[in-house]
């Protein structure tokens, strides 16, 4: 029999039955039965026919299916009855599902899932690390001329590669704007090496990767789409980048990124460096893509490459910063390295978040457990099985939890269409996929929940003295004690993880609090910085170049209302950029391996006053000396104080062996962060008037309302140069503040997370609360009428409800500890153990406490003796 | 319900499943004929409601024991549903026959030994 032919099955049955009984019923008659007394002769003799069907279904296959579909009918009208619990329950749960199932799916999508790659095992990225023989492993980018020899000479590797990413200026064509595009430099082998090839047009071949090919540059299927509407004639046509001309010959896939999600457009690094850079074994700047032949393993492919580069290393002892080793890591690790942490914890949080809400449900669960005490008890005496209440118990909390988590997919599936709106920066975004592995882990997450909260729910029901049950409930003199036990338990438990997700939520929010408050170094208010660089090709003299900048520069001071503005490689809080090792010429030279090294930036002679960078000794350069006249530097006062310690370093000189520049310390200026979250490091300025650089951010400072001379200043770049692209406006608050984003929102989620924990123990409290006190009416009322004092009785059930939250507060704070020594990584100057943190967290934990326990208690002291007895 | 009146109840329904098996060799019957028969032929002494035969009719029909139509009683207006004994039931009842057999003897050595043995 199929379940479908259940119904007619049913009515067979019945037929059955009724004409077997009426026959019984005829022969009663015939045996001189009266016949008012026949029909329950024939039953008597029959047997009761409602149980016969029941014991007759039990025998057919699929009878489970019938049950169930009971059980839920049951469950359903069950849950009818109370839409307040029943809406409180599914939400609660939706929020915790909704939660696990986001994060789930972000770190399925960003960590868990293979790279969109060929044969991705194989795929290894492989560094530089160790300037000396004791130095710890670590991961440096390469140096080209190191990537060189290592493809040439090793034998573990089926293709190396390299990828940088960049910037270049898109020229401005058919009436549309220049623009600043992020780019990659890429061997011509990357592509085949990732196993990957153009959606449009062909890849990079081995001649197009050379200082004499013409150039050529693959776009990006989203620049493509929006630059050039996604019109296939662009193939083979010639783009202007940086003033230089490239033929588009290829348009990647929209879902390939690297090296960055950014990335708009790749070009060949061999044609776009020069061949002097690109055998260096100094400049170290490119990330190298391997992969590994079959049956070699990342250690042997290490060790091979590391024996190359202690050759180059041994070869060139009297070159500073060739390093001795190499090192890899799986590719995966390189890509989302950064975030691994962040999402890993707050995957730890809304674990946290759906155990508490899960404990919330059961609590809620056990309260109806206890009110349907009698109920129950009486099913139990009539003989309905244990199991059977208890599946039914169960089945009550399957159907909530599916509910809830129907309505924690929709949560989730909004909070992702969210992030991925919002942090479009983040590594592999895009994989971020509700998938079927993703519903599947609903499911299971649905069926835990359901089992945990009724479980917990069921077993404090399952008390068997149904004796007792039924005297309590008759007279309820202080009922219900166990369920009130076991629901005490539940909160404090609920009452540590919440003191875990608000100890967390403290640590990140102060973290980040200490980390916008950081002192950078220089003035951050009405301050307006925006990158601009020329096209070397075009301004090929350094005459052209600093005339450019002067002119600029004057331009925008004459701007009125505008206070100061100046030019630099790169503002504090916008990256490392670049670092040189340098020689002081007055100093004997020093052992190999110790060489000075130092963050270094162009800057013109304003830009110390611009970003109000104090001049701590000496003074700024002097503007008149130009190109090749402008031989000075400017040090940073922690360079002064590492390579000069106890001596003047003004009229002292560097020489830089990378540039060939040989430069006299002119001033000492104030120290500034490149990065917000990092220790101020070492740097020397360069004059910008030497006319070497040529790209960087202008910045200008007014007294107030800074951002209205983005536009003036923009004009006045277009007015020089119509082809030059401005970009990445900001001020000095929205970089740091862009910066920042990642500490932001990660404290932003976990404080999310935190209050809504708090809000659930709360309820949870206020609920149980509520209860004891419904629980204890008669009890108290006879106290009070037996002269207890209100405020005892107030006292001692704010009391009573009190112990599982400070319980609660103690054992989180223990577990806390832990967490914290988790979180170490993500926190900037502060321990995971503060005290302040601590106090504040302990302070909001148990004012809520008290909140929730104040109206219940307080409502039990008022209790009117007579009504409360009359209640009887 | 204890775990001894359990093992009681299995026994007896397999006892009942053999029973039935054994009335329909005679011919279809339905429900009522069969209950009846049983009763009578033990002078009444299986003193069971009509009622518990038709789970163990079921199953039988679910084991394909047995086979059912709804037929009209000889001399009636009113439809019945037959049930007649399969190929298959005959074979079951020959192996529960066989069994019951072996058992009784079994339980008769125990109670009521022969002399020579003893």
């Amino acid at each position: 029999m199929k379940w479908w032919q259940f119904k007619k099955r049913n009515t067979d049955l019945d037929r059955e039955l009724r004409s077997d009984l009426e026959l019984e019923e005829e022969e009663q008659r015939e045996n001189g039965v009266p016949a008012n007394e026949a029909r329950y002769a024939a039953l008597r003799a029959f047997g009761n026919p409602t149980l016969i069907r029941e014991q007759t279904h039990a025998t057919w296959p699929w009878f489970w299916l019938e049950s169930l579909a009971r059980d839920l009918r049951l469950g359903l009208r069950a849950l009818r009855r109370t839409p307040g619990f029943t809406v409180i329950a599914i939400l609660v749960m939706a929020l915790g599902i909704g939660a696990n199932v986001a994060l789930f799916t972000v770190v399925r999508g960003v960590l868990l899932k293979p790279l969109p790659f060929q044969d991705p095992d194989h795929l290894v990225m492989l560094y530089e690390w160790g300037l000396h023989k004791n130095d710890a492993p670590d991961f440096n980018v390469v140096a080209p001329g190191v990537y060189g020899e290592w493809k040439k000479q090793n034998r573990s590797f089926s293709d190396l590669a390299l990828a940088k990413d960049s910037r270049v200026g898109l020229s401005g064509s058919g009436g549309q704007l220049p623009e600043k595009l992020y780019s990659a430099l890429i061997s011509w082998d990357l592509l085949r090496t990732l196993g990957v090839q153009p959606a449009l047009g062909r890849d990079f071949t081995q001649s197009d990767d050379s200082p004499a090919a013409n150039g050529t540059v693959l776009l990006s299927w989203g620049l493509w789409q929006r630059r050039f509407g996604g019109d296939r004639s662009i193939l083979n046509q010639t783009i202007y980048l940086d003033a230089q001309p490239y033929t588009v010959i290829g348009i990647m896939p929209a879902w390939f990124d690297f090296p960055d999600p950014e990335t708009q457009l790749w070009t060949a690094v061999y044609h776009d460096w020069p061949e002097e850079w690109m055998t260096s074994y100094n400049n170290h700047s490119f990330r190298v893509v391997g992969r590994l032949k079959p049956g070699v393993s990342a250690a042997q492919g290490v060790a091979d490459l590391s024996l190359i580069s202690l050759r180059i290393h041994n070869a060139h002892l009297g070159e500073p910063v060739i390093y001795r080793s190499a090192n890899s890591r799986p590719m995966l690790d390189d890509i989302v390295g950064d975030i691994k942490k962040p999402l890993y914890i707050l995957l730890d949080a809304t674990c946290c978040l759906l155990l508490i809400a899960c404990l919330n449900v059961a609590n809620l669960l056990v309260a109806r457990a206890a009110a349907r005490r009698k109920e129950l008890a009486i099913r139990a005496a009539l003989g309905g099985g244990w199991l059977r209440l208890m599946r039914e118990r169960l089945t009550e909390s399957l159907l909530l939890s599916a509910a809830g988590g129907v309505l924690g997919l929709v949560l989730a599936a909004a909070a992702l269409a969210w992030l991925q709106h919002t942090r479009a920066d983040m590594s592999r975004v895009e994989s971020i996929h509700i998938d079927a592995a993703v519903a599947a882990f609903t499911v299971g997450i649905i069926v835990l929940c359901a089992l945990f909260s009724g479980l917990i729910a069921a077993f404090s029901g399952s008390d068997k003295s149904v004796l007792s049950a039924l005297h309590e409930a008759s007279r309820s003199v202080s009922g219900g004690n166990a369920g009130a036990r076991l629901r005490k338990v539940l909160l404090t438990v609920e009452v540590g993880l919440t003191v875990i997700l608000l100890m967390g939520a403290g640590l990140l929010l102060k973290s980040y609090e200490r980390l916008r408050s950081a002192d950078m170094g220089c003035i951050t208010q009405n301050v307006l910085t925006m990158h601009l660089g020329i096209p070397d090709a075009r301004y090929a003299k350094g005459a052209q170049r600093a005339n450019f900048f002067d002119t600029l520069l004057e331009r925008v001071r004459a701007l009125p209302g505008v206070d100061a503005a100046g030019f630099v490689t790169a503002v504090p809080g916008q990256g490392y950029w670049g670092d040189w090792t340098f020689t002081i010429v007055e100093h004997p030279l020093l052992q190999q391996g110790t060489v000075p090294d130092a963050i270094f930036r162009w800057a013109d002679p304003k830009y110390f006053n611009a970003m109000g960078i104090p001049i701590l000794r000496g003074r700024t350069f002097d503007g008149g000396k130009r190109l090749d006249a402008a031989d000075e530097v400017i040090v940073s006062q922690s360079l002064a104080n590492q390579y000069f310690p106890g001596e003047d370093p003004i009229g002292k000189h560097l020489y830089v062996a990378f540039v060939h520049r040989t430069a006299e310390i002119g001033g000492v200026v104030g120290d500034t962060r490149y990065s917000i979250g990092e220790k101020p490091l070492p740097m020397m300025y360069f004059p910008l008037n030497a006319g070497e650089e040529t790209v960087g951010t202008l910045v200008i400072r007014a007294g107030h309302d800074v951002e209205q001379y983005a536009l003036p200043v923009q004009r006045i770049v277009a007015a020089m140069d119509s082809d030059l692209p401005v970009s990445d406006v900001l001020t000095m608050n929205q970089l740091l503040g862009k910066r920042t984003f990642d500490q932001s929102f990660n404290a932003t989620l976990l404080t999310g997370f935190a209050t809504l924990s708090l809000l659930l123990a709360a309820v949870g409290l206020f609920g149980v609360m509520t209860y004891i006190a419904a629980q204890r009416t008669t009890e108290i009322g006879i106290r009070i009428a037996l002269g207890a004092k209100r405020e005892d009785v107030m006292r001692k059930m704010l009391m009573d409800g009190m112990r599982p939250a400070v319980l609660g507060l103690v054992v989180g704070l223990a577990a806390s500890l832990e967490a914290g020594r988790l979180m170490r990584d993500l926190l900037y100057e502060i321990r995971p153990l503060d005290p302040p943190v601590f106090a504040a967290v302990a302070a909001v934990l148990l004012a809520s406490a008290a909140f929730a326990c104040i109206i219940p208690a307080w409502r039990a002291s008022r209790i009117d003796p007579m009504q409360a007895l009359r209640n009887e | 319900m204890t775990k001894q009146a359990k093992q009681s109840a299995n026994l007896l329904q397999g006892t009942l499943d053999m029973l039935v098996l054994r009335t329909l060799l005679y011919g279809p019957a339905h429900g009522h004929q069969i209950g009846k028969h049983i009763q009578r032929t033990t002078n009444e002494f299986l003193q069971m409601q009509h009622g518990s035969l038709y789970p163990a009719l079921h199953r039988l029909e679910e084991r394909g024991w047995v086979a059912s139509k709804w037929e009209t009683a000889p001399g009636g207006n009113r439809e019945f549903k037959y049930y007649r004994l399969t190929e298959k039931g005959r074979k079951q009842l020959v192996v529960e026959e066989s069994q019951w057999k072996q058992m009784s003897e079994a339980v008769a050595r125990v109670m009521w030994p022969t002399p020579e043995e003893s």
